[in-house]
């Protein structure tokens, strides 16, 4: 490999890596097809996300400083999760009274990418090879529209899938009541919310929705299942890669 | 008004059980949002009238003793008097002082959030006073014995049924209901409020903005029911937050405009009206004496702390309209006079961080209060930040602290993480295949959803192992 291919630090995410590994692979398949290199450092365990909307700020701290040091040395840092990717955007507001960890904080925020605003923005490819057969809605999960602005580019990249056409889902920029840990704090809130997000996807006519971040595809897709409602959830990357033919996120193997 | 914001939780799942409320909600949550998108295509540029709109609220409270005192001064020459409370108690007493003094029985009332806030109603009816709501949606309220729950609208969670049995009840001590049509609901209000209207001696009103350079005050609504209180009543009494100050009648313009195009998405609220002092000789009506009562209730210490942006808010309803909380459970659950994203950063400052313990909690920080707000207030960022105090104050339950600590103990020890990971995958997905109804312990989860299950293997596991085999890197 030459020196110009980029050096890639593969942000995997806790809820990727616990539950659904195939995001993670599907995204490296993205990013290798795309010309990087992929590595995944084991150092990298969660975001700090849960302590920082709880109000801990030190241990917010003490696992942004891991993060850092984990992902020192790459050119970019990419993560299948606009949520998550957000997140280590923050890091910066943790250190404001500590200037050596304020630079690499800042330095990480920069090289950080959501992984289709990565493939469009920062590498310029608008086409993938890949094959789906059916037609497609598309969430779009809040931290990742109004924090890092993905909107247009995974619906560019959805595009260049043969196969497949996207139909917009009615207020596909409302919250689906994920929300972290508002989902289990406030159930019946969330659940009320994650039902309207149902009815959204049903009044597009598409049998499947995608969407860019796993926490809200777990909430659609468990609401969808209590429903008794058919449609099929996958992670925008696993369409992407061409490895959505397994059982969709919350489906049995058939 | 007394708090309610500690019982959050049971208000919110009632209100999600209330099938009239809900029917309310779902009718009237596409018409602002709709109405707002409509409006700020109509302008080439939006987004630089936000910015010009946050510019002078920054600037105002930057420099907000300077423009009191210009503002007093400019009342004062204008024939007004000028009260200052410092807080609920104050405002009342001086109210309830100067309706005295104007021997007054009955007094008419246009909406007032800051007249919510010290609870004037109720401090005026204990004084042996008779209030008159005039506008509308208060008047509707009022008999219900209800608190608003939108600040726009106060009675949009009521149904137009439910007015009518509120009618039939209250105007002709009927109990069965005659479904009416809206406008005949207003023409009988009406009716039932213009004799009220031309015997009351006091008329009290908020401000949406008051004018610095000329000691005005301004005041929008879409009935004209203000001026209707400012102009029959011998006496006038505004109440206002001192925050509610602007330099110029050029800054007022602009702040007008964000608000309607924000509120109700019209270019400018049906009735503008700008009163600067009393009667004049040649002035055919208005009040013989005018007071403007400056409320502070916190505001000054909250100009000199970390929510001080909050006072930049022009009480336009938009971040609620958007909010999907709010949304789904309506203003009442917020149990105080602020509900939706600007409540649950007003309450806590007002009632205390313990008391309204939930109200940064009820919130999933998906931003499009931020991204509608017309004054650019970072909501999500201080709902966090108050989030922050809590945990500083120990305030957040126990349980919940020692969850994140053991969370965070865990997460930063690698090694120990992903051999944890590696066990709870598998047990997970030991328990079946797809997603499961009842995952233990995962009660708040599984009461309205399924678990989706793992797939067995985490990615890190399965990465290495395919690093091996790949035999590269
Ligand atoms: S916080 Fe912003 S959006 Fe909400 S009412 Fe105030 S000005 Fe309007």
């Amino acid at each position: 490999m030459n020196q110009h291919t980029p050096r890639v630090g593969l942000f995997v995410t806790c809820l990727v890596d616990l539950m659904r590994p195939g995001i993670g692979f599907a995204s490296v398949k993205l990013l290798e097809d795309a010309g990087c290199r992929v590595e995944v450092p084991e150092a990298q365990t969660c975001c700090g996300q849960p302590a920082w909307n709880s109000g801990d700020r030190a241990d917010t701290a003490a696992l942004a400083r891991q993060t850092i040091e984990a992902f020192e040395g790459f050119d970019y840092v990419v993560g299948p999760s606009g949520s998550c990717i957000s997140q280590l955007r923050k890091y910066p507001q943790l250190f404001a009274d500590a200037p050596e960890w304020l630079a690499r904080a800042e330095k990480l925020a920069t090289r950080s990418h959501e992984l289709t605003s990565f493939l469009v923005d920062v590498l310029g490819r608008e086409d993938v090879q890949a094959r789906f057969e059916q037609p497609v809605c598309y969430h779009d999960s809040c931290s990742g529209l109004r924090e890092l602005g993905v909107k247009a580019q995974p619906r560019a990249l959805l595009a260049s899938v043969t196969g497949t056409a996207l139909r917009e889902m009615p207020e596909s920029e409302v919250c689906c009541g994920f929300g972290g840990t508002f989902c289990v704090k406030y159930p019946e809130i969330s659940t009320r919310m994650a039902g309207d997000k149902c009815a959204s996807i049903r009044a597009s006519g598409a049998p499947v929705v995608l969407g860019g971040d796993l926490g809200c595809l777990m909430n659609i897709a468990g609401r969808l299942r209590r429903l008794g409602e058919p449609v099929r959830v996958y992670h925008v990357a696993e369409v992407l890669a061409d490895m959505a033919d397994g059982p969709a996120i919350g489906e049995e193997e058939r | 008004m007394q708090s309610q914001a500690h019982r959050f939780k049971p208000r919110a799942v009632e209100a999600l059980h209330n099938e009239t409320l809900q029917q309310a909600l779902a009718k009237a949550k596409g018409g602002f949002i709709d109405k707002r998108a409509a409006a700020i295509q109509e302008i080439p540029d939006f987004e630089s009238l936000r910015q010009r709109g946050e510019t002078i609220k920054e600037h105002t409270l930057a420099h907000l003793d300077v423009y009191l005192e210009q503002f007093e001064a400019q009342l004062l020459r204008q024939g007004g008097q000028v009260h200052w409370a410092e807080d609920a108690r104050d405002a009342t007493r001086v109210i309830a002082d100067i309706c005295r003094e104007a021997d007054a029985k009955r007094i008419l009332k246009a909406k007032t959030m800051a007249g919510e806030e010290v609870g004037l109603n109720e401090a005026l009816e204990e004084a042996g006073f008779e209030i008159v709501e005039t506008d509308l949606g208060e008047y509707i309220i009022q008999l219900a014995h209800e608190p608003p729950s939108h600040i726009i609208a106060p009675a949009v969670h009521k149904t137009r049924e439910e007015i009518t049995r509120l009618f039939d009840r209250v105007h002709h001590g009927l109990e069965e209901v005659r479904l009416r049509e809206v406008p005949d609901l207003v023409d009988e209000a009406r009716q039932v409020l213009r004799e009220k209207f031309l015997s009351a001696e006091v008329g009290i009103s908020g401000a949406n903005l008051l004018v610095a350079e000329t000691g005005s005050v301004t005041v929008v609504t879409n009935e004209g029911n203000a001026d209707l209180s400012m102009t029959q009543p011998r006496v006038h009494i505004v109440i206002a937050g001192i925050e509610k100050l602007v330099p110029t009648l050029e800054d007022a313009g602009t702040l007008l405009r964000l608000l309607g195009r924000s509120a109700t998405g019209q270019a400018m609220t049906a009735y503008t009206s700008l009163v600067t002092g009393d009667r004049r000789e040649e002035d055919p009506d208005g009040p013989v004496e005018y007071h403007v009562v400056l409320l502070d209730n916190g505001r000054s210490r909250m100009l000199a702390g970390k929510y001080r942006d909050m006072l930049r808010c022009i009480r336009c309803g938009a971040c609620m309209n958007h909010c999907p909380v709010y949304g789904s459970i309506g203003g009442h659950a917020y149990g105080w006079v602020y509900p939706g994203p600007m409540g649950a950063v007003l309450t806590p400052q007002f009632v205390g961080l313990d008391e309204a313990y939930d109200l940064p909690h009820a919130c999933t920080l998906n931003g499009r209060c931020k991204s509608v707000c017309p004054v650019r207030i970072p909501l999500p960022d201080m709902l966090r930040s108050l989030r922050d105090d809590q945990f500083e104050a120990r305030i957040t339950p126990a349980r919940t602290r020692w969850a994140l600590k053991l969370w965070g103990w865990v997460a930063r020890r690698p090694r120990l993480y992903h051999l944890g990971a590696r066990l709870a995958s598998r047990l997970l997905a030991n328990l079946g295949r797809g997603s499961i109804q009842h995952l233990p312990g995962a009660g708040g989860w599984t009461r309205g959803r399924d678990f989706p299950l793992p797939q067995g293997e985490t990615f890190q596991q399965a990465w290495k192992r395919q690093k091996e085999h790949r035999g590269e890197r």
